[in-house]
C-alpha cells in the first residue's frame, strides 16, 4: 500500500519520557520537521536532546504522547523506521578491530546497498571524509576526528529518508569539524537530504535552516535561527578594556552587573548582552550586530533565573612567586619511531591561564601527561613549581591538580563519597579533610547532587572533577578538554570559576577545542604533529590569520590558517612519518 | 499479511553473512577469544593429563586388624613406620567405611581373620580399599602399600609358606584412569566457556562500546543479530571440541566407545544451549565485568562442581542433587561419559539429549521474547 508522503517527516506531540523518579527527560515535547533542510536541536546539557533522538529511532519508548516518523509509530513499527532513517549516535560505536573499509562494508550490507550503489558511493564518501588513505587501517587506530568522520560515512552509506545526528562534532577539532560540516551541507544542499542534528556549538546551529531549542525537556523556541538572533537586537555591545584592566577582569565586572545577561571575551575586547533592549548601555561601549549565541542567551535567561554563581574563594591562595611556575624547554616524547612531542618549549607564570590548542592527535594530551609526571619525557627540561618533575615526581605532583579528559570519577559513588576518597588519597585527614570537602561541596555547588556520580548531568560531573582536583589546594591546575561536550551555560560557568582561581594566584593550563575559549587565556600555544606552530597572547596569535577586509579574524580562523600553513609546508618538504594516533 | 519475497530473503542472508563475517574477524583479531577457544583446551588437557600428580605423604588410612596375631601387628607396624601413611586403627569395617565416605581416610587396609594361619600354610592376602575419587592419588597409594607389604614379606620370608598378596579394590572409580574421566570433563568445561562465557562477553562488549546503538538503527532484525553472534561461536566451539577429542584420543589414548556422530550431535546441542544462556545473560548484564561474573557463577562453576564431573552426583545431599537437574552440564556430562567410556547406550543418550533439547527450546522462546532492538 502506498500512502502519500506525510506533510511532516517527523512529528512529536506532547511527548513525555522519564527515567526513574528523577525529573523527566522530556516533559511534553511537540515539534514537527518537514522534508528538506538542516534542523538543529540545541539546548543545555540534560535538556533531553539524546532522549528525543532515541525515541525517534525507536530505541526508547515514550510514556505519553505520540511520535510519527515518516508516517510510522516508533513503538509499534520501529523496524520500519529503522529501515528508512540513518542515525549517528553521540558515541558512534565503530568496530575498532575492523578496518575502515570493513566498517563501511558492514553498514552497506546491513542497509542492503547494492554493488553498483557502492561503486558510486564509496569513492564519494572516502573523498569527502579524506579517509581513502586509511581504508586498510583499523578503526581503533584512527584519531578522534577521523573516527567521527568514519562514523558519519557509515551512517551515510545508504540514502536515508531522514538523517539523525546526535552531537556529531563533540571532541572534534576545528579542522575536522569544518570538514564534517561541509559533508553535511553538501548532502542537504545537493542531495536534498533532511537532517536533524543536535549540537552544543551555537555557531553550527546558526548555519542551520531551522533550530529547535530544548530546555529541561521542553521546546523553548522553534524557527529560523535569525528569529532567535533577533531576540538580542539592540542589546549587544562591545567594550575595550582600558589599559591596566584585562579583558577577563572587565568581563567579570560586567557579569556582576544586573543589567548584563552575558559577557564573553572576543578578540581582545568584551562582547556583552544587556538585559533590556536599548536600555542603559555600559559606559564606553559601542553597539554591535547581534549573533545567534546572543539571542540564545537572551532566550535561556527569559525562561530561567540565572544561577547565583558564587565566585570561588580559596582558603589559602598560593603565595606570590617570582619567575616561571612551569618551565618547558625542548620537551621531546617518542613512542618507538613515532615522535608525539617534538621540542616543545613554553613558560607559564603564576596566576596565568595558559591554553594548549591543536587538532586531534597533536600531542596535547601527551604533553599534559608529562607535565603531571604520568609519563617520562624522552628529552628536554621540565620544571613545575621549580621542581624537576622527572626527579622530584611526588613533590612536584603534590602541588598540582589534574582533571583528565574523561573525568576520573568513581561512577557508583556519590559526589561526597568521591570527594572523600580523593581527599584521603591526597593524605587529608580528620577535621582538615571535612573542612576541605565542605568547602568543595559549597564552592562547586554540589550540595544538591543526588545519587551516583555516573548518573549526574555532565555539568555536575565536570564540577565534581574540578572540585576533586582542588581538594589539596594545588598551586597549579591542569585541565584536559574540560569543556568538551558542555553546553554554553556550563562553559561560561566553568570559565568564570577558572578566572576566579587564576585571579587568586592559581596557575591554570588547559586544552580546548573551542577556539573562542582561547580568548580567556593569557597565553596560548597552537600545536600540531607534536610541534609548536604558534604562541603568544590571543591577540598575537589572532594576528596570524589572513585579514579579509574589515572583518576581524577570529581565533578559529587563525587556528585553521596556522595549522594548514604548517601542514602545507610539511607536505612540500620531504615527508616525515605522519602520526595520527 | 507480509509476504516474503525472494529479494527480502536474500537481503536477510546478506545481513546475517555480514554480521557473521564481522564477528569472525573480531574473534580472530582478539587474542582473548582465541585463547579461550583454542589455547585453553590444549593447556587444560596437557595440565590435567601430565602435570596433575599429587605428592602423596602422610595419607590417612584406616587399619582393621581382624586377625590380632603378632604377624599381623608386625605388618601393621611397618605400615606405621612408613612416611607415606598415617594409619588409624578401627575396630569394624562399618566404622572404616564411614571414615572413607567422609574422606577422613583415603583407604582401608584390612588384615583378614585367618591371616597368620594362611601365611604359614598356603600364602595369605590383605585387602586394600582405595577411594577412587582422585584416580592419581589412588594409584600411588596402591603402589606404596604394595611396596610396604612386599618389603615386609621379604624380611619374614623364612616364616612364610607362600606369598602375601594385596587384594586392592577401587571404590568410586572403577575405570581407574583419571584421563578417562578428565577428557569428557574438559570438553564440558571448554564448551561452557566458549558457549556461555565468550558470547556473554562479546555481547556485553557491544553494549559497553555503544556499537549496538548504531547497529540497531539499520534494517537488521533482532534475530539476525542473535544469529550473527551464534554462528561464529558455535564454530569456535566445534574447534574446541575437535581439539579435546583429538588430543584425548591420540595423546592419552582415551577410548571413544560410542560413535563420533552421536558425540558431535550431542555436543552441538550442548553448545547451542550454552550459547543461548550466554545471550540471555548478556541481555541483562550489559557490561563485561558483570557479564563475566554472572556467567562464571551461573554456568562455569556449576558445570565444574555440580555436573557429576568432579564429584559424584549420588554422593550429594538430596537438595543439592535436585538443583543439578536444572543444569544443562549435568546431562552433557552423563552423555559424554557414556559415549566415551561405555558406547552408544540409547537408554542413557535419549533421555539426556531430550532434556537438553527441551532446555534449548525453552531458552529460544525466552530469547525471542526479550530480544528487542531497544536500549532500555
Amino acid at each position: 500500500m502506498n500512502s502519500p508522503p506525510p506533510a511532516a517527516l517527523l512529528e512529536c506531540r506532547e511527548v513525555h519520557k522519564s527515567f526513574g523518579p528523577r525529573t523527566p527527560a522530556l516533559a511534553g515535547v511537540s515539534l514537527a520537521v518537514s522534508a528538506g533542510g538542516l534542523n538543529a536541536l540545541i539546548g543545555p546539557d540534560g535538556a533531553g536532546k539524546t532522549t528525543l533522538m532515541r525515541l525517534i529511532c525507536g530505541l526508547l519508548t515514550a510514556e505519553r504522547g505520540t511520535v510519527r516518523v515518516l508516517g510510522f509509530d516508533p513503538v509499534r513499527a520501529a523496524q520500519r523506521i529503522q529501515e528508512r532513517v540513518s542515525y549517528m549516535p553521540q558515541k558512534f560505536g565503530l568496530y575498532e578491530d575492523l578496518t575502515v573499509r570493513e566498517n563501511l562494508d558492514l553498514y552497506a550490507d546491513l542497509h542492503g546497498v547494492s554493488a553498483a550503489q557502492r561503486a558510486q558511493r564509496y569513492p564519494q564518501l572516502l573523498h569527502m571524509t579524506d579517509l581513502r588513505r586509511f581504508e586498510g587501517r583499523l578503526a581503533g587506530r584512527l584519531s578522534g576526528g577521523m573516527k567521527q568522520k568514519l562514523g558519519l560515512a557509515c551512517t551515510l552509506v545508504s540514502s536515508p529518508q531522514l538523517l539523525l545526528l546526535d552531537e556529531p562534532t563533540v571532541g572534534v577539532d576545528p579542522l575536522s569539524r569544518r570538514e564534517l560540516w561541509q559533508i553535511v551541507h553538501h548532502l542537504v544542499r545537493d542531495e536534498g537530504l533532511t537532517v536533524l542534528m543536535s549540537t552544543a556549538y551555537l555557531d553550527e546551529a546558526e548555519r542551520a535552516d531551522r533550530v529547535i531549542v530544548l530546555q529541561s525537556g521542553r521546546v523553548l523556541a522553534e524557527g529560523a535561527p535569525q528569529g532567535i538572533t533577533r531576540l538580542a537586537a539592540g542589546r549587544t555591545f562591545k567594550l575595550t578594556p582600558a589599559a591596566p584592566e584585562s579583558a577577563r577582569t572587565l568581563q567579570a565586572r560586567l557579569l556582576a552587573s544586573s543589567t548584563v545577561i552575558d559577557a564573553v571575551p572576543d578578540a581582545g575586547a568584551v562582547r556583552c548582552v544587556c538585559a533590556q533592549p536599548d536600555g542603559a548601555a555600559p559606559a564606553g561601549s559601542t553597539p554591535v550586530a547581534p549573533r545567534f549565541e546572543d539571542g540564545f542567551m537572551v532566550l535561556l535567561r527569559q525562561r530561567s533565573v540565572p544561577e547565583a554563581l558564587t565566585d570561588i574563594l580559596l582558603a589559602h591562595p598560593p603565595a606570590a612567586a617570582s619567575g616561571a611556575v612551569i618551565e618547558v624547554r625542548d620537551l621531546v616524547k617518542r613512542f618507538g619511531a613515532f615522535t608525539a612531542v617534538d621540542r616543545v618549549s613554553f613558560t607559564v607564570g603564576r596566576g596565568e591561564i595558559f591554553g594548549l590548542l591543536g587538532p586531534n592527535g597533536a600531542g596535547k594530551t601527551t604533553t599534559f601527561r608529562m607535565l603531571c609526571g604520568l609519563l617520562a619525557p624522552s628529552g628536554g627540561v621540565l620544571r613545575v613549581g621549580g621542581l624537576d618533575v622527572a626527579r622530584a615526581g611526588d613533590a612536584a605532583r603534590g602541588q598540582l591538580g589534574y582533571v583528565a579528559q574523561k573525568f576520573s570519577l568513581y561512577g557508583p559513588l556519590t559526589a561526597r563519597e568521591n570527594l572523600e576518597f580523593f581527599a584521603s588519597a591526597y593524605g587529608l585527614r580528620g577535621a582538615a579533610r571535612r573542612a576541605r570537602i565542605d568547602w568543595a561541596m559549597r564552592q562547586f555547588e554540589l550540595l544538591e547532587a543526588r545519587g551516583a556520580a555516573a548518573d549526574l548531568p555532565g555539568g555536575f560531573k565536570q564540577r565534581l572533577a574540578m572540585a576533586a582536583a582542588l581538594l589539596h589546594e594545588p598551586r597549579i591546575l591542569f585541565l584536559d578538554e574540560p569543556t568538551s561536550g558542555a553546553d554554553p551555560l556550563a562553559r561560561r560557568a566553568f570559565w568564570r570559576r577558572i578566572s576566579a582561581l587564576a585571579d587568586q594566584g592559581v596557575t591554570v593550563v588547559v586544552t580546548t577545542h573551542f577556539m573562542q575559549e582561547a580568548e580567556y587565556c593569557d597565553h596560548i600555544v597552537i600545536m600540531d604533529a607534536g610541534r609548536v606552530l604558534a604562541q603568544g597572547t590571543p591577540a598575537q596569535v589572532r594576528a596570524l590569520a589572513p585579514r579579509h577586509g574589515l572583518v576581524e579574524p577570529t581565533m578559529e580562523d587563525a587556528f585553521i590558517a596556522v595549522v594548514e600553513r604548517a601542514r602545507a609546508a610539511e607536505a612540500a618538504a620531504p615527508a616525515a612519518p605522519a602520526g595520527a594516533a | 499479511m507480509e509476504r516474503r519475497s525472494s529479494s527480502e530473503v536474500r537481503a536477510r542472508l546478506v545481513r546475517i553473512g555480514s554480521l557473521v563475517r564481522k564477528e569472525w574477524r573480531q574473534m580472530i583479531r582478539d587474542p582473548a577469544s582465541i585463547a579461550i577457544g583454542v589455547v585453553l583446551p590444549v593447556i587444560l588437557i596437557l595440565l590435567f593429563g601430565y602435570g596433575l600428580s599429587l605428592d602423596v605423604k602422610n595419607v590417612p588410612i584406616a587399619v582393621l586388624d581382624q586377625d590380632g596375631s603378632s604377624l599381623a601387628s608386625g605388618l601393621i607396624g611397618d605400615l606405621r613406620l612408613s612416611p607415606y601413611f598415617k594409619p588409624q586403627s578401627v575396630t569394624s569395617l562399618r566404622a572404616a567405611e564411614e571414615l572413607l565416605a567422609q574422606r577422613s581416610v583415603e583407604a582401608i587396609f584390612t588384615v583378614p581373620p585367618d591371616f597368620a594361619r594362611r601365611a604359614s600354610s598356603t600364602g595369605a592376602a590383605v585387602q586394600l580399599i582405595v577411594s577412587g575419587t582422585d584416580a592419581n592419588t589412588a594409584r600411588i597409594i596402591e603402589a606404596y602399600v604394595n611396596g610396604v607389604v612386599s618389603a615386609w614379606a621379604a624380611r619374614q620370608a623364612p616364616a612364610l609358606a607362600g606369598p602375601v598378596l594385596v587384594q586392592s579394590r577401587l571404590w568410586f572409580n572403577s575405570a581407574n584412569d583419571s584421563r578417562y574421566f578428565l577428557v569428557p570433563g574438559l570438553i564440558v568445561l571448554v564448551m561452557t566457556l566458549i558457549g556461555a562465557f565468550l558470547t556473554a562477553m562479546v555481547v556485553a562488549r557491544e553494549w559497553e562500546r555503544g556499537t549496538f546503538e548504531a547497529l540497531f538503527v539499520t534494517p537488521v532484525r533482532a534475530e539476525e543479530i542473535l544469529l550473527g553472534k551464534t554462528i561464529p561461536y558455535f564454530a569456535l566451539g566445534m574447534v574446541g571440541l575437535a581439539l579435546c577429542v583429538f588430543s584425548g584420543r591420540f595423546l592419552f589414548h582415551v577410548p571413544v566407545r560410542g560413535s563420533l556422530v552421536v558425540l558431535l550431535a550431542v555436543s552441538m546441542l550442548y553448545v547451542l544451549v550454552a550459547l543461548a544462556i550466554g545471550l540471555l545473560i548478556s541481555s541483562a548484564a550489559k557490561n563485561q565485568l558483570v557479564a563475566s561474573q554472572v556467567t562464571l557463577i551461573a554456568t562455569f562453576m556449576p558445570a565444574a562442581m555440580l555436573s557429576g564431573l568432579l564429584f559424584d552426583l549420588r554422593s550429594m545431599p538430596a537438595g543439592v542433587r535436585a538443583i543439578t537437574y536444572l543444569l544443562p552440564a549435568r546431562y552433557y556430562v552423563a552423555l559424554l561419559q557414556t559415549i566415551f567410556l561405555a558406547g552408544d547406550i540409547w537408554s542413557v543418550i535419549v533421555p539426556n539429549a531430550l532434556a537438553l533439547l527441551a532446555m534449548l527450546a525453552l531458552l529460544a522462546v525466552a530469547l525471542g521474547a526479550i530480544t528487542r532492538k531497544r536500549l532500555a
